[in-house]
């Protein structure tokens, strides 16, 4: 083995090399690796983040399904029972009505007899005055049995 | 290149030889020829083809990161970047798993240890004639192209990694506290100059163990690719079967370079540690 200036000149080099290193080389692709590390960190947080939101969304969207879901279902039972209620009271108004025009009817009815009635005997009567005063004539005075012939017009 | 005029022996030694500038004895400055006129040059030579490989390692390593660096994106990363953060989430995987204290600089460096020695590891995977063969043509005596089997390149970094732990080991824990760690442990304080040495001695082996074991393994390696290379001037028989060693031996060679890469970055961060930490 021989030694010489070699010896210091590698050590010098070798100092030099390692300040180079330290200074321009390190550093900044430590930095890059570090910057990475964290972005990819910070990527995956959010991913999480992100898919438990989903999650959450999915949970609340199912609940507002559901809860539209009942809504609709008791609308649909309100209106059927509403609707049943309206023909309830549309058949008993119309039975009222009917009534009402039953019994309007036969009172007109009866007044009509009452009146038919009422114009036969008046008729009847006068016939049967009529009648009389035919028999009569001759012997009963118009004048003179006037009041009898009232009288029985009324009784008639 | 082991013709008829040079023997197995030059070939080798040719090979093992860096390429020294500095002061012949003589007075004049040039290339060595050869081991005997290097170490002719004393200390104050140095070896260009080391210097010049690892820098330019280096500096491919740093470029190539730092153009990275610049572009990175928080966003999708392109095909570059993937690799080059792959490599610093690894990096930044065993920093945390060895280095239990706070310090900005200890993961760069271990980058830094880790890249730079996997790339000087890595030129070992290069036809060991392919340089040198081409350096002869245009003239230059040696090229050695696998700055890790230069002992100045590994001592070099873990004699600087050294200075690190003795700063941080006085920072950390003041002289004081430094010295009463080597003096006063594993025995009694009365036994001190034994514990001082034990520690001594513990504390020196530790960067030139770390500079032994990857020189060691990469010039073994070197020298087995020459050695097979060495083959092929032997007849066709031998050629094939030296053309199989070698891919066998490269093959097992790219889990030798990423080991000691690793290794060597691995006890860098835990010197580091244990200079941060709070004896006893």
């Amino acid at each position: 083995m021989n030694f010489n200036a070699t010896l210091i000149g590698q050590s010098i080099t070798f100092i030099f090399f390692v300040w180079f290193c330290m200074k321009f080389v390190w550093p900044p692709i430590m930095n890059a690796l570090e910057t990475r590390k964290k972005q990819i960190a910070d990527g995956l947080a959010a991913a999480d983040r992100g898919k438990h939101e989903l999650e959450l969304a999915a949970k609340k969207a199912g609940d507002n399904m559901r809860d539209a879901k009942a809504q609709a279902a008791e609308v649909i039972a309100q209106a059927e029972k509403r609707a049943a209620q309206i023909i309830e009271e549309a058949k008993v108004a119309a039975k009222e009505e009917g009534d009402r025009q039953l019994a309007a009817a036969q009172a007109n009815i009866a007044q009509e007899t009452n009146r038919a009635r009422e114009s036969l005997r008046e008729q009847v009567a006068g016939l049967a005055v009529a009648g009389a005063e035919k028999i009569l004539r001759r012997e009963v005075d118009a004048q003179t049995h006037a009041d009898l012939l009232g009288q029985l017009k009324a009784e008639l | 290149m082991a013709t008829e005029s040079h023997s197995s022996g030059e070939y080798i030694k040719h090979h093992l030889q860096n390429l020294t500038y500095g002061q012949f004895p003589d007075g004049t400055w040039g290339f060595a020829h050869g081991a005997a006129e290097a170490k002719s040059m004393g200390f104050w030579a140095i070896n260009v083809d080391s210097m010049l490989f690892s820098i330019g390692l280096g500096l491919l390593f740093l470029l190539l990161f730092r153009m990275v660096a610049k572009k990175a994106t928080t966003g999708i990363p392109s095909g570059l970047q993937n690799f080059v953060e792959w490599i610093i989430e690894f990096i930044d995987g065993s920093v945390r798993g060895s280095f239990s204290h706070q310090n900005a600089m200890v993961a760069p460096l271990a980058l830094t240890v880790f890249m730079w020695v996997f790339l000087m590891n890595l030129m070992d995977l290069f036809p060991v004639d392919w340089f040198p063969y081409a350096a002869t043509l245009s003239g230059v005596p040696h090229l050695k192209i696998v700055p890790s089997t230069d002992p100045n390149v590994t001592f070099g970094l873990s004699l600087s990694i050294f200075f690190l732990v003795l700063y941080y080991s006085v920072k950390m824990k003041g002289a004081g506290g430094f010295f009463s760690e080597l003096a006063f442990q594993p025995f009694p304080k009365f036994l001190f100059p034994v514990n001082l040495l034990l520690e001594g001695v513990g504390l020196i082996a530790k960067p030139i163990s770390l500079a032994l074991r990857l020189f060691g393994n990469m010039y073994a390696g070197e020298m087995i690719f020459i050695l097979i290379a060495l083959m092929f001037g032997g007849g066709w028989v031998l050629a094939v079967f030296g053309g199989a060693l070698q891919w066998a031996w490269a093959v097992f060679h790219i889990l030798i370079i990423t080991l000691q890469a690793f290794i060597f970055m691995t006890l860098t961060i835990v010197y580091l540690d244990m200079a941060h930490a709070e004896h006893h």
